[in-house]
C-alpha cells in the first residue's frame, strides 16, 4: 500500500484540531457526549495501533492484549489513587511498567510460534480478570471494586473538560502515531518486518532475533498499556471484570478490519470498533426499552460474522480492502 | 483427611468435564492442526440446546442425546462451510476465524436466551446415588457419564472400520486419500465428534456453574492446560491431563486453604485457579511443549 497522502493528513489533523473549538459555536454537534467517544476512539486506536506493532509488523499472534490494556489502566489507577501522582505523569509510568510486562511475557513467547503463542496469550487474556483480583493486591487495587478516579482538570480553565481530554488523548496518539511510523522506516523496523517474513533468513542475515522479538513484545504492550491508562483516566474507573477476553478480541477486530500491518489501518480499526460497540448498545436499548422486545443485541454478532468474512474476501482489512477496489476501479477506466 | 478425599473426588469430577473438552480440541488438532478457540463456546451452545429442549417438555436424557446429535451437526457444518475453504491459509487468519466463530456463538446464545443465569436441571437421583461424605450424586453421575462416552469413543477409533479411517486421514492424509479414504469428510467426521463430545462437557457441567453465554471460558483454559498436559496431539494422554488438571486444581486450592488456617498467611485459593492453569499452560509450552505423553516432533526447516 502507498504511504498516506501527506496532505489529506495535514488536512485531518488541523480537522482534529479546530473542530473541537467550535462547541461554543454549534453546541448539539460538537456535543461532550461526542468528544468523549471520540477520545475513546482515539484509545482504542492506540491500544490496536500496539497490537499491530507485534502482530502486524513483527508476525507474532498476540490474542491477550488485554492483559496489557489492564496493567496500564491499573498502574495508572493505583498511582493516582494511592499516591496522588498527576494524570498526565502516569502515561509513561503505565509505558515503563507495560515495558517491562511484555518484555518478561515476550521471553517464554519466543519458543513458541503460530498457534501456540495465540495459545498462550489466549489463557493469558482469560486469566486476567483473576489475577487482578488477587487477595493480596486487594488492598490497592480494590479488589472486585475496582478504583474510582477522578476526571482529569483543564489547566488554566480554558477547556471545557472533555475537550481537554480529547487534545490530550489526541496529541498523544499523534506522538506515538509518529515514534511508531519512524521506527518502521528505521534500520530497527526493517529488522521486525524481516523478522515477520522470515526467521531463518533474518537470523541468517545477523539479525539479533530474539533480542528484536523481545523488545517488540515490549514497545507493543508499552502501547496498549499506554491505551489503558488513558482509558482509566477517561472513564476514570478501572474494575477487573471489564478486562476480560473480549477486550482483547476487540482489539483483534479493529487489527483485522484495519489491516495487519498497516498503521493507518490501526487508527481506523479502532474508531471502527467504538463506533461498532456503541451503535450496537444503542440499538440493543432501543429494542429493549422503545419495541420491549426481549433481545439483548451484542456487537459480536456482526464482530464475528465481520472477522470470518473479512479473512475471506479482504485479508488486507477495510483499508487495504478498500484501497484495492480503488486502484482496480482506476485501472478499468 | 475426609475433607482430602472430598476435595480429590470433586477434583476427579471437574477434571472428567476437562477431559471432554480437551479431547475434543486434540480430536481437531491431530487431524488439522488448529487450535479451535471456539470449542468451549460451541459447547456453551449445545448446553442452551438441551436446555431449550428441556423447556419444551422433553426429558433430561432425550435433551441430552438430541442435543449432543445437534451439535455433530452443526460441528460438521461449520468445518465443511467455514473452515474448509482457509485448510492452507495462514496461521493468524485461522485463529482470527476462530475467534470470530466463539465471538458469534457468544452473541447468538446471548441474543436467542439472554445473558441471564440459568439455572440447570441435574438428572442424577438425589438420594442414594453417590457416596456420602465423599462424592455428591452430581459428580459420580458426571465422572460416570464422561468414563462412558469416552470408552465409547475409544471402542469407535480403535475397532470400527470408520475409526480406523478416520485416525488414517489425521496421520497421513496423502496415503489415506491414495488407499481410497475420504479424508475431508473424516476430517469433517472429526470436527462433528468433538463438537458433540464437547457438548456432552457443557450439560454435565451446566449444573455446577451455572447456564450462561459465558460459563465455559474458566473450562476452556483447563481443558487447555489438560490437553497440554498430556500432550496436544496425543488423545489419551488429553483425557489423562485433564484429570490431572482437575485434580491439581482442587489440590493446590485445598493446599492453600489449609496453609491459611494453619497459618493465617493468605497464598493461593479458589481465586487463584484460573491462574494455577495460566502457569500451567505457560510452563508446559515453554518446557516441554510435547506434554508429558506426546510425541517430540522435529521439523526440518
Amino acid at each position: 500500500m502507498p504511504p498516506f497522502p501527506r496532505k489529506l493528513l495535514w488536512v485531518l489533523i488541523a480537522l482534529a484540531v479546530l473542530v473541537p473549538l467550535l462547541q461554543p459555536l454549534l453546541p448539539d454537534v460538537v456535543s461532550n457526549y461526542r468528544l468523549f467517544l471520540v477520545s475513546t476512539m482515539i484509545i482504542a486506536a492506540i491500544a490496536v495501533l500496539g497490537l499491530n506493532l507485534l502482530t502486524g509488523f513483527n508476525g507474532q499472534i498476540s490474542l491477550g492484549h488485554g492483559a496489557f490494556y489492564a496493567v496500564g489502566a491499573y498502574t495508572a489507577g493505583v498511582l493516582m489513587d494511592q499516591l496522588n501522582v498527576p494524570y498526565w505523569a502516569c502515561v509513561p509510568a503505565a509505558a515503563i511498567v507495560c515495558f517491562i510486562v511484555g518484555y518478561l511475557f515476550g521471553l517464554p513467547a519466543l519458543k513458541l510460534e503460530g498457534h501456540y503463542l495465540a495459545l498462550a496469550t489466549f489463557a493469558l487474556a482469560l486469566a486476567v480478570p483473576q489475577i487482578l483480583k488477587y487477595k493480596w493486591l486487594e488492598g490497592i487495587t480494590g479488589g472486585v471494586q475496582g478504583i474510582v478516579l477522578s476526571k482529569p482538570e483543564p489547566p488554566f480553565g480554558l477547556l471545557t473538560e472533555d475537550q481537554w481530554l480529547y487534545y490530550y488523548c489526541f496529541f498523544i496518539m499523534l506522538a506515538l502515531y509518529w515514534a511508531a511510523h519512524n521506527m518502521l522506516n528505521s534500520r530497527s523496523g526493517r529488522a521486525m518486518m524481516a523478522i515477520r517474513d522470515y526467521q531463518i533468513a533474518a537470523d541468517t542475515m545477523g539479525i539479533d532475533t530474539a533480542l528484536y522479538k523481545t523488545v517488540t513484545f515490549g514497545i507493543s504492550a508499552a502501547y496498549t498499556g499506554i491505551a489503558g491508562a488513558l482509558s482509566a483516566t477517561a472513564i476514570a474507573f478501572v474494575a477487573p471484570d471489564s478486562f476480560n477476553i473480549f477486550l482483547s478480541i476487540k482489539f483483534l477486530i479493529g487489527l483485522v478490519v484495519g489491516g495487519v500491518g498497516s498503521l493507518t489501518g490501526s487508527v481506523v480499526g479502532g474508531i471502527f470498533y467504538v463506533l461498532v460497540d456503541n451503535s450496537a448498545q444503542a440499538l440493543s436499548l432501543f429494542i429493549k426499552n422503545d419495541l420491549g422486545l426481549q433481545f439483548d443485541l451484542s456487537a459480536y454478532a456482526v464482530f464475528g460474522i465481520l472477522l470470518i468474512m473479512l479473512m475471506y474476501f479482504m485479508p488486507m482489512g477495510l483499508v487495504g480492502g478498500v484501497y484495492l477496489a480503488i486502484r482496480r476501479l482506476r485501472s478499468r477506466a | 483427611m475426609e475433607q482430602f478425599f472430598q476435595q480429590l473426588a470433586s477434583g476427579l469430577a471437574n477434571g472428567a468435564i476437562y477431559a471432554c473438552v480437551a479431547l475434543a480440541l486434540v480430536m481437531i488438532y491431530v487431524s488439522t492442526d488448529h487450535i479451535n478457540f471456539a470449542q468451549g463456546e460451541m459447547a456453551m451452545f449445545s448446553t442452551y440446546l438441551s436446555w431449550q429442549l428441556m423447556t419444551w417438555g422433553a426429558s433430561f436424557w432425550i435433551a441430552f442425546i438430541a442435543a449432543v446429535a445437534l451439535s455433530f451437526l452443526l460441528g460438521l457444518i461449520i468445518e465443511r462451510a467455514i473452515l474448509r475453504p482457509l485448510h492452507s491459509a495462514p496461521v493468524l487468519s485461522i485463529v482470527v476465524v476462530f475467534i470470530g466463530l466463539l465471538a458469534i456463538c457468544n452473541a447468538v446464545a446471548g441474543a436467542i436466551w439472554s445473558y441471564l443465569i440459568k439455572e440447570f436441571p441435574s438428572p442424577f437421583p438425589k438420594t442414594g446415588f453417590g457416596i456420602a461424605g465423599l462424592i455428591g450424586p452430581h459428580q459420580l453421575g458426571v465422572v460416570v457419564v464422561t468414563l462412558v462416552v469416552l470408552t465409547l469413543l475409544f471402542f469407535f477409533f480403535r475397532y470400527t472400520p470408520l475409526g480406523l479411517a478416520m485416525r488414517a486421514a489425521a496421520q497421513n492424509p496423502q496415503m489415506s486419500r491414495l488407499v481410497g479414504v475420504r479424508v475431508d469428510w473424516m476430517l469433517a467426521l472429526g470436527w462433528g465428534l468433538a463438537a458433540a463430545v464437547g457438548a456432552v462437557a457443557g450439560i454435565m457441567v451446566a449444573h455446577i456453574v451455572y447456564l450462561d453465554p459465558n460459563m465455559m471460558g474458566g473450562i476452556l483454559l483447563y481443558a487447555f492446560a489438560g490437553a497440554l498436559v498430556g500432550g496436544i496431539g496425543n488423545p489419551g494422554g488429553a483425557v489423562l491431563g485433564g484429570f490431572i488438571v482437575g485434580v491439581l486444581e482442587n489440590m493446590v486450592a485445598f493446599a492453600g486453604n489449609q496453609l491459611e488456617k494453619a497459618t493465617g498467611v493468605y497464598i493461593i485459593g479458589n481465586g487463584e485457579k484460573l491462574t494455577v492453569a495460566l502457569i500451567i499452560v505457560i510452563t508446559v509450552l515453554t518446557l516441554r511443549p510435547a506434554g508429558l505423553f506426546g510425541r517430540v516432533v522435529v521439523k526440518r526447516v
